[in-house]
């Protein structure tokens, strides 16, 4: 296949990916956004099979219906509650890919380049290598922590920041001399070593953040995979790379900044670690004057909810965790038939990545029509008859907006506290993730209603 | 111990101190209950339902006083029926003990207990036993039915083929208990609701009732002690007035509630006022016990002045005995909760319990009223944190703009550093890349956030482009490289299926309806 030709592909694949992403400013839109992802993928991957380049087609095919078998069974299988951890899951293996990707063109001794681009060539695959490693061991990480095969609580190694900067001179040193290498058999020292203490600078940079802020991490992930695939095109001078790579890029970027915005936090702050563990102390004095907070039952709030005219939910992650999903659905369905207006509310941070929450109430068929965001829906709220809060804490807590002391000051809640009245699904008065007491369990408005949010939520059902 | 409910004997009083609910609630605690015969009549509880809740019915109102240990009232005694309440004995009911200074030392001087409903303290763990707050959210709900019941319109607006009429325009002062109930009543009957109150805190509880708060432009903070108002200074009750005035002249329903505890009710509607109101609007003084909110109130009457209906009653929680009554019987029910922890029918003056201790005027023949002010306020005053409240966003604006600017800078400089240095070929696909960011940029921005999650799932299937890198490698001589290359195409494969098909999977969960 001639160059030329090859090259058009590239293009049109590359226009398909910009159109499948554009698909998904719309819920009808979107599946054929991810048809032309498909048709984009095929395009360019049948156009560079018949490249000179390609060998080995026997183990090539097999190895590609291995893959497809294991991706299909994974895409079929995984449970939505799970997503977080397949897509954390899925990144690592871009950033595996990257490192293999980069360590197979170092090793490829048939092009000879000279001067000035043989230096750009190797910061290129040096940076790829970088890149893709730390996305690899951080993404298994991030897979670990949202499994819950690893504590969610941050590791704050003493001298942490110190010993990230090591590691970054360290890179800067070795890159130095991988340029500088004149061999191969030179050069891969270096290299290996670099790989090394990027894996290590992943796994540490992950674990130092703690479990709340996920959100903020899988995006940040994402858009790594994105910056390694760019790296690896410029290494092998594919602008298909590059340009999907920089689309993937921007994209987890801009995923990052909206969950920083959405929780207040700067995004180094997030990144270089611990969450909470400096301003902790303040929220401890505001705990003393808070009052006594009421408890209702299943059968009360079937009532409650029986009388008013609209609704609210916001979910959190604790429905999430008790798999409550389906069982409010059917709540909805029920008070929807009763002519109650029932609608929700997400918070860009609810869930552990972001748009999960929409997801598993899209899972349960709850149609999107009434699934609002938080800035959406927000002044709402005072109109609205009850709002029922399940597993859900820092995001309707309003110390974010009368404390200027608490950990999650300036974040944006959702002003539940406005409705007429509050009902709050939790198991216990615990805190949530950022350890701070929350005043809204103690205003007049606000009920509890204790226990497991499913077995809550399937007694209402009953009793409406 | 015996608890006696008896009839109440003021005059047009129609509640009764009790519930069969209530019954049933001291009979579990241990008591034995009796009742005045129709004690509950005009209240819809006949005899027969306080037999079937337990009670024993008493012919004659002495017997009951005589042979009860504590006696459950709504009003105070008159002067024969405290003349029982003697040592040992004990005396539940609204007191007023500052209007009744000589009632409370005569049975003081008998050696009884007296524990005044209209004392309890005003903290969140007494607003179970808070008979002031049940029966001002009557009062407030009340006031509103009454206008409607004078008022010649619609509260709420409507378009027919007969033609538009507007909705009720009411305004509510003091937002209170009384007053946030009628504001919500009045806008849920479709009227739209203006309040005003000294305190500016309550513009927030208003605005959840439905109404919409109104203030005269000063700086002056009506909050007093317990949450509630004080008197104000000169230059703002002025200003309140002229406000009172202007709206008079468009507003058809007045209901107002200005107390100031121990003093006379302010007068807050003048005459003029009332004259500048058009014909056929209501005014309902929910203040007329204590003076009455507007000049031309009469207390207990219902009077007509310049078209405008005035109506003075005093007595509306007794106007809903049925509704106030039940509410009532919940309060003393929670008060007895209180009072008898070990459920053995014994009553525990504790005075170690707050709530106890501010409700109880006298004990064992002691004058314990005023009570020392309970620890913890009802509210906790805000402190002025509203200025320093938008904590991050505001400030960082002047130094964001030109953060923006160096940044600029910077990454322009970064650009002509490379450029400066790197051969053609670079230089082509570094173009490429920027524009690819850019344009990634715009079109990222517009995806919904209720796709975001999909959106990370098929990022992932595209960046497994990656592949092709790896299929370049395939063809190697070296074993080492097709090995990698191998290895890499498997798990971009992954990738590559795996995200697109689960992408699938989740666009296709997405319902319009």
């Amino acid at each position: 296949m001639s160059e030329g030709i090859t090259t058009a592909c590239y293009i049109v694949a590359s226009i398909l990916f910009i159109l499948s992403l554009g698909g998904l400013s719309d819920q009808q839109k979107a599946r054929r956004g991810n048809l032309y992802g498909i048709i984009g993928m095929l395009l360019a991957v049948g156009a560079t099979v018949f490249n000179a380049s390609v060998g080995n087609y026997g183990v090539v095919i097999t190895v590609v219906i291995v893959g497809a078998a294991i991706g299909a069974i994974l895409a079929a299988r995984v449970k939505m509650t799970a997503m977080p951890e397949l897509v954390a899951m899925l990144h690592s293996f871009v950033g595996l890919a990257a490192v293999l990707v980069g360590f197979a063109t170092f090793l490829d001794d048939t092009h000879t380049l000279t001067g000035a681009e043989k230096t750009i060539h190797d910061v290129e695959i040096y940076l790829g290598i970088l890149i893709g490693a730390v996305t690899f061991t951080g993404s298994v990480i991030a897979f670990g922590k949202l499994s819950g095969k690893i504590s969610g609580s941050p590791l704050l190694l003493p001298g942490r920041h110190f010993i990230n900067l090591i590691i970054l001179a360290a890179c800067i040193v070795l890159g130095w001399m991988f340029i500088h290498a004149g061999e191969i058999s030179v050069g891969i020292t270096p290299l290996l070593i670099m790989t090394l203490l990027a894996l290590l600078f992943g796994m540490h940079m992950v674990a130092a953040i703690g479990g709340a802020d996920m959100p903020v991490v899988i995006s940040m992930l994402n858009s790594y995979s994105g910056w390694a695939a760019a790296a690896t095109g410029f290494m092998m001078s594919n602008d298909l790379l590059i340009v999907t790579g920089a689309l993937v890029g921007s994209s987890g970027a801009i995923l990052s900044i909206i969950m920083c915005r959405a929780m207040n936090r700067k995004f180094l702050n997030v990144i270089l670690g611990g969450f909470g563990t400096k301003k902790s102390n303040a929220s401890a004095g505001s705990a003393a004057e808070h009052g006594e907070a009421l408890a209702i039952t299943s059968a009360e709030t079937a009532e409650l909810l029986r009388d008013s005219q609209s609704v609210v939910i916001v979910p959190g992650y604790g429905m999430a965790v008790a798999q409550a999903q389906q069982s409010v659905a059917a709540m909805t369905q029920k008070l929807r038939d009763l002519g109650v207006d029932v609608r929700f509310a997400i918070h860009p941070v609810a869930g552990r990545m972001p748009g999960h929450m929409n997801v598993l109430l899209a899972e349960a068929k709850l149609p999107y029509g009434i699934v609002f965001e938080m800035d959406e829906i927000n002044d709402d709220l005072s109109k609205t008859d009850v709002v029922m809060v399940i597993g859900a804490n820092d995001i309707v807590n309003p110390s974010a907006e009368d404390e200027p002391d608490s950990p999650i000051a300036g974040m944006p809640v959702l002003q539940v506290w406005n409705a007429r009245d509050v009902i709050v699904l939790k198991r216990s008065m615990a805190t949530g993730y950022a350890g701070v007491e929350n005043p809204l369990f103690f205003k007049d408005n606000t009920k509890m209603l204790f226990g497991d949010a499913k077995a809550s939520i399937d007694a209402v059902v009953q009793a409406l | 111990m015996n608890i006696g409910i008896p009839k109440e004997s003021r005059s047009g009083e129609k509640r009764v101190a009790g519930s069969p609910k209530l019954v049933e609630k001291l009979r579990n605690l241990g008591f034995e209950v009796s009742v005045e015969t129709s004690a509950g009549a005009q209240a819809d509880i006949s005899d027969q339902d306080w037999i079937d809740a337990g009670a024993s019915i008493t012919e004659r109102a002495h017997e009951l006083w005589a042979q009860s240990d504590i006696i459950i009232k709504v009003n105070p005694p008159n002067a024969q029926e405290a003349s029982h309440l003697t040592e040992g004995k004990t005396l539940v009911s609204f007191f007023w003990p500052a209007q009744n200074e000589s009632l409370l030392k005569s049975i003081a001087a008998q050696g009884a207990n007296v524990l005044s409903m209209d004392c309890v303290p005003r903290i969140s763990r007494a607003q179970k036993l808070d008979a002031l707050s049940s029966m001002a959210n009557i009062a407030g709900y009340r006031a509103v039915i009454e206008a409607g019941n004078h008022f010649g319109h619609f509260f709420t607006g409507q378009i027919t083929a007969a033609g538009k009429s507007p909705p009720a325009k009411v305004l509510v002062i003091g937002a209170g208990v009384a007053g946030l109930s009628a504001i919500g009543c009045a806008s849920s009957l479709g009227a739209i609701v203006r309040a005003f109150d000294t305190r500016p805190e309550v513009a927030d509880q208003v605005k959840s009732m439905g109404g919409e708060f109104i203030y005269p432009d000063i700086e002056e903070d009506g909050s007093g002690d317990g949450g509630y108002a004080k008197v104000m200074s000169k230059e703002f009750i002025d200003a309140e007035m002229a406000l009172f005035a202007q709206q008079a002249k468009e507003i058809d329903i007045i209901i107002t509630t200005a107390l100031i505890p121990g003093k006379t009710a302010p007068v807050l509607i003048t005459s003029a006022m009332v004259q500048s109101m058009k014909a056929g609007s209501v005014i309902i003084d929910l203040a007329a016990e204590q003076g009455g909110n507007c000049e031309l109130t009469q207390k207990d009457q219902l009077i007509k002045k310049h078209g405008v209906t005035l109506v003075g009653y005093t007595d509306f929680p007794s106007r809903m005995a049925g509704q106030a009554s039940q509410l009532y019987a919940n309060n003393i029910g929670h008060l007895f909760d209180e009072l008898c922890p070990q459920k053995n029918g014994q009553i525990e003056i504790n005075f170690n319990d707050e709530v106890i201790r501010g409700t109880t005027v006298i004990k064992e023949g002691q004058l314990t009223w005023p009570a020392p002010a309970p620890k913890v306020s009802a509210a906790a005053p805000p402190s002025k944190k509203e200025v320093s409240k938008p904590v991050t966003t505001e400030q960082a604006k002047p130094s964001k703009a030109w953060g923006n600017v160096i940044g600029i800078a910077v990454v322009a400089a970064l650009i002509l550093a490379v450029g400066s240095v790197a051969p053609g070929k670079f230089m082509g696909h570094f173009t490429v890349f920027v524009l690819a960011c850019f344009v990634g940029w715009q079109v990222i921005w517009n995806v919904t956030a209720a796709l975001h999650t999909p959106l990370m799932s098929v990022t992932n299937a595209i960046s497994s482009i990656i592949v092709l890198g790896a299929l370049l490698q395939t063809g190697s001589d070296s074993n080492m490289i097709v090995l990698l290359a191998s290895v890499a195409t498997l798990i971009t494969t992954i990738n590559i299926f795996g995200g697109f098909l689960v992408t699938h999977r989740m666009l296709d969960m997405f319902r319009k309806d």
